[in-house]
This record gives structure tokens, C-alpha cells and sequence, in this order.
């Protein structure tokens, strides 16, 4: 557990200067913010932009951010210098999936106070964003993991980041698009987010995103029993 | 005096082909350990094998009497390393790379600033790691390996790279170490950082050991390389074997009043080592 605390806490000095991953987090938040408060367009949804943006966030930020991270550790032999100071494998993708994951959530908290939710849709909103956050980070991990050097890991993150954030706003334009991404978790998340006041859990939702998190954990431990970090 | 590191018929293949070919040898606590060799030799794979991050099929490898397959906490925490690449935090200050590795090794913060003043780097301590030379980066790699007082410290090309004053000051650590009974297991191709500070160095070529004893022992047992380098009066330059039979030649130029300058070539670990496979160790 101290290894795991230590690493936590690392990884916050460290953010904190690193503007390439510390963008990734506040991003989507600074720009719910705005355009929430600031964009008013006739028969615009409530709250338009805090769920599409919600949904954007889920599918960028964890992802990227958490795949840069194991990435770079790998390419700068920092974590080959972990693993030989007895930090165990699963230490450290906790210490860094945790830091990862309450920094998305201090940045959903931040778009969910943009929403204007009652205390109870509001929680609702967060259980919602924390699901979606951890698939992505899985996804993320798998990248990170699998991936020798940064270079390699931005150009497998970039496409999978651009699926998963993409859909649920090329969903809303399109039909067909969205025939298919109803498959995917984001899609589900999104459509979550937009009807959170009348929030219920239907079938193909809990189906869709158990399976999503199935297929991701899956990947994963394969990822990680065929390329382990030590 | 105990083993620290043993090896017995240590063997690591790539693709079938032997990069550690059939190693044995002991490192005695307390010494100086040198495994010299040019680039590609198995000088990284032999640290990596013995530190457990890679597990060879063949042979034994063991530290502390303990296979390095199955190092446990407690035998890691008796291990410094400082690898070739120098792995530390680049956006971190100098003081927080150590105060990392002081939570990961369960050692207090307090003696952050003895080890740093050790290692030169107490006036950079809150500088960024990016912007350290890659001197201090090295020492302050250094220091990270000292911080939980290991019993065995592995310093893969501690001074590669590094301007003389820096790798004197590296120098100066390791002997302080090793008086206080530290073994240090150091890889180098620079033959004078071997034959300064090593108490023990073995001669690494294509996996294999081709030589192994004290620098001093290893430099005399080819002794018969030993030249005489003459310059006469007028320019002619001369090589004489450096033994009784080239005093009569020597004798008679002095006589002569025609030498310029008499050098003496020693035996050094490059030349053991050239003479053994042909070629350098750079």
C-alpha cells in the first residue's frame, strides 16, 4: 500500500508539470464551463454541452492521459528502475490508475457542477462518469502497456480515443453512425447523461457497458501476462 | 570472507545464440568488482540477469546465497542499482526524485541531504532533473542507488561519458563505499577506471571470460608485452623488448651519447585484452 501511495503521489508533482497530460484533464472541464454559461442556441437541449462534453472527457482524457504515462515510464527506464527497487507490477498500475482516475473525477465534478444537478441526479451523474472512466482507463493501460515508446502509444491512442469520443456526437448527426455505436460505451454513457432526470438502467445499458468492461479486462490481462511491466 | 554474487555455468541465449556462455565466477562482500568488456559483450545482460529482470534457463545466478530468480523484498532491499540509462523523473527537482525512492525503500527523508552533499548535487537539489548535465544526472543516479544503504550496489558504465573531475568524484564515492563494506559490481570498458579502483575485474568477450584476476596480477602476467620506446639523436625511433636482452643495445647508444628519450610501455588491461582477441575494448 506505501508503494502504491508513494506512486500516487508522485504522479501529482509530476502532472503538474506535465502540460501535454495536465491539458488532457482540464480541458473538457474549462470548456463545459464556458460554453455552458456563455453559448445560448433556440431548442437547445438542458445542459447540451455538459453531456456532450461529459461523454468527450470519458472517452479522451482517462485514456490518453493514462497510455502517455506507462508509456513514458517504459521509453525513460524510470519503470524498469521501479520494478528493480521491488515495486510490484500491479503497485504500480494502481498507484497510477488510481491518480488517474480521482483526477478525471475531480474533472467530472467539475463538469457536473456545470450542470446545475440536484444533490441526487447529481451523484447519479458521477456514478455514471466513474463506470465510464474506468473502462477507459483499461483501454488506456492496454495501450500503455503494450506500447515500447510514447511514439508508438499516441499513434495507437490517437484513433481509439477518436472512436470512443467521437461517436456519441457523430451519433446525433447520423443514423446509421448511431446504429452502431450503441455498441460502444461512450454511446451508452451519453445517452445516460442525456436523459439523467429520468435516469433508468435498462437492459442493452447494463448489457453494453458490462460487456465493454468484460472485453476491456480481458485485453487487458492478456496484455498484461504477455508484455508484464517487470 | 562471504559470496555475495555467484554465478556456475551461467548461460543466456537470444534466438539460440549464447550471450552469457557458460559464466562462473564469485564476488567476495566488500570488493570492488569490475566485468570489463567492449559494447556487446554481455556486460548489461549479466546485470540484468543477477538484479532478476531477466531469468536465464541455464545455469545458477545467486545474491546472498539466493537464487536471483526468487529475490525476495528483503534481498532487493539490499541492492542499489544504477543502470545505463539513468531512469529518473526528468520533471522532478533533484530532491523529489530521492524523496520518491526514499518512501519506495522505507528510508527516512532526513539523510536526503547528507547523501546529496556526498554526491556534490545539495546546491541543485531543487533544480529540474532535465536540466541537469548528464554528469550530475549520473551522480544523482548514484545517489538514488545509495539511499537504502545497500549492501551491493550494480553500476552498469558509472562513468561513461562523464569529464575526468566528475568521474574522480564518482572514483571517490565508491572507495568510500567499499570501506564501509559495500560490494560494488561495476561494468566499464574504460580500462583505467578498472585498473583504478577494481579490486577484482574479469575480461568479458562475446559472452565469454577470457581473463580474470587483480589488474595488477592480470598486467604482469603479460609482462612479455612490456616495450621500450626509443628516440636517438637523429630521429630513429626504436622498440626494444624491455628485459635483460636489449641491455646490451641500450648500453651502447648510451655510451654513445645518441639517445633522446628512453619511454617504458607497460601492460595495461587494454593491451591484455587486445592480446587475447585482436581487438580493443572501446
Amino acid at each position: 500500500m506505501k508503494n502504491i501511495i508513494a506512486i500516487f503521489k508522485k504522479q501529482i508533482r509530476d502532472t503538474l508539470r506535465n502540460k501535454t497530460v495536465l491539458i488532457q484533464f482540464l480541458m473538457f472541464p474549462a470548456m463545459t464551463l464556458i460554453m455552458n454559461h456563455t453559448v445560448r442556441i433556440p431548442d437547445m437541449p438542458q445542459n447540451f454541452f455538459v453531456n456532450l462534453f461529459a461523454a468527450m472527457y470519458i472517452g479522451m482524457a482517462p485514456l490518453t492521459s493514462i497510455a502517455a504515462v506507462i508509456s513514458e515510464e517504459k521509453e525513460k527506464n524510470t519503470l524498469r528502475v521501479l520494478i528493480l527497487s521491488n515495486v510490484k507490477s500491479y503497485e504500480y498500475l494502481l498507484g497510477i490508475g488510481s491518480y488517474v482516475w480521482l483526477a478525471c473525477m475531480a474533472g467530472s465534478m467539475v463538469i457536473c457542477i456545470s450542470g446545475h444537478y440536484d444533490w441526487k441526479t447529481g451523484l447519479i451523474f458521477m456514478g455514471i462518469m466513474a463506470v465510464g472512466i474506468l473502462i477507459s482507463l483499461l483501454i488506456g493501460a492496454v495501450i500503455g502497456i503494450g506500447s515500447r515508446t510514447q511514439m508508438m502509444a499516441t499513434s495507437i491512442t490517437v484513433p481509439v480515443m477518436m472512436i470512443f469520443s467521437f461517436l456519441p456526437m457523430l451519433s446525433l448527426f447520423n443514423g446509421t453512425v448511431a446504429k452502431i455505436a450503441r455498441f460502444a460505451y461512450s454511446e451508452q454513457i451519453s445517452r445516460m447523461l442525456g436523459s439523467i432526470n429520468s435516469f433508468e438502467l435498462t437492459a442493452e445499458r447494463i448489457g453494453v457497458i458490462g460487456a465493454n468492461i468484460f472485453i476491456a479486462a480481458l485485453v487487458f490481462a492478456a496484455t498484461f501476462r504477455k508484455c508484464d511491466l517487470s | 570472507m562471504n559470496v555475495c554474487i555467484k554465478a556456475d555455468q551461467l548461460t543466456v541465449r537470444f534466438s539460440q545464440e549464447p550471450i552469457l556462455d557458460h559464466l562462473s565466477f564469485e564476488v567476495p562482500e566488500g570488493m570492488i568488482f569490475g566485468l570489463l568488456g567492449p559494447s556487446g559483450a554481455g556486460k548489461t545482460t549479466l546485470i540484468k540477469v543477477l538484479t532478476g529482470q531477466l531469468c536465464q534457463k541455464e545455469g545458477k545466478a545467486e545474491l546472498f546465497g539466493k537464487d536471483t530468480r526468487s529475490l525476495t523484498a528483503a534481498e532487493h532491499g539490499k541492492i542499489g542499482a544504477m543502470l545505463d540509462n539513468c531512469g529518473l523523473y526528468e520533471r522532478l527537482s533533484v530532491y523529489e526524485n530521492l524523496s520518491f525512492y526514499a518512501d519506495i525503500y522505507r528510508v527516512s527523508r532526513r539523510g536526503i541531504p547528507d547523501i546529496l552533499k556526498s554526491v556534490g548535487l545539495y546546491e541543485a537539489r531543487k533544480t529540474a532533473v532535465s536540466k541537469l548535465s548528464k554528469g550530475m544526472k549520473n551522480r544523482l543516479s548514484l545517489a538514488r542507488a545509495l539511499m537504502n544503504h545497500a549492501k551491493l550496489l550494480f553500476l552498469d558504465e558509472p562513468t561513461s561519458g562523464l569529464d575526468p573531475v566528475t568521474t574522480r568524484e564518482i572514483h571517490g564515492i565508491l572507495t568510500e563505499e567499499r570501506k564501509k563494506g559495500t560490494t560494488v559490481f561495476l561494468t566499464t570498458h574504460n580500462m583505467f577506471e578498472a585498473e583504478s579502483i577494481c579490486d577484482y575485474v574479469i575480461l568479458l568477450h562475446r559472452g565469454n571470460i577470457i581473463e580474470r584476476g587483480r589488474p595488477a596480477d592480470i598486467c604482469r602476467k603479460y609482462d612479455h608485452l612490456n616495450k621500450l620506446h626509443i628516440t636517438l639523436t637523429d630521429d630513429t625511433e626504436l622498440t626494444l623488448d624491455n628485459n635483460s636482452a636489449s641491455a646490451s643495445a641500450i648500453k651502447e647508444y648510451l655510451e654513445q651519447d645518441r639517445i633522446r628519450s628512453i619511454h617504458s610501455s607497460e601492460p595495461t588491461l587494454e593491451t591484455a585484452f587486445i592480446e587475447l582477441t585482436g581487438k580493443g575494448l572501446q
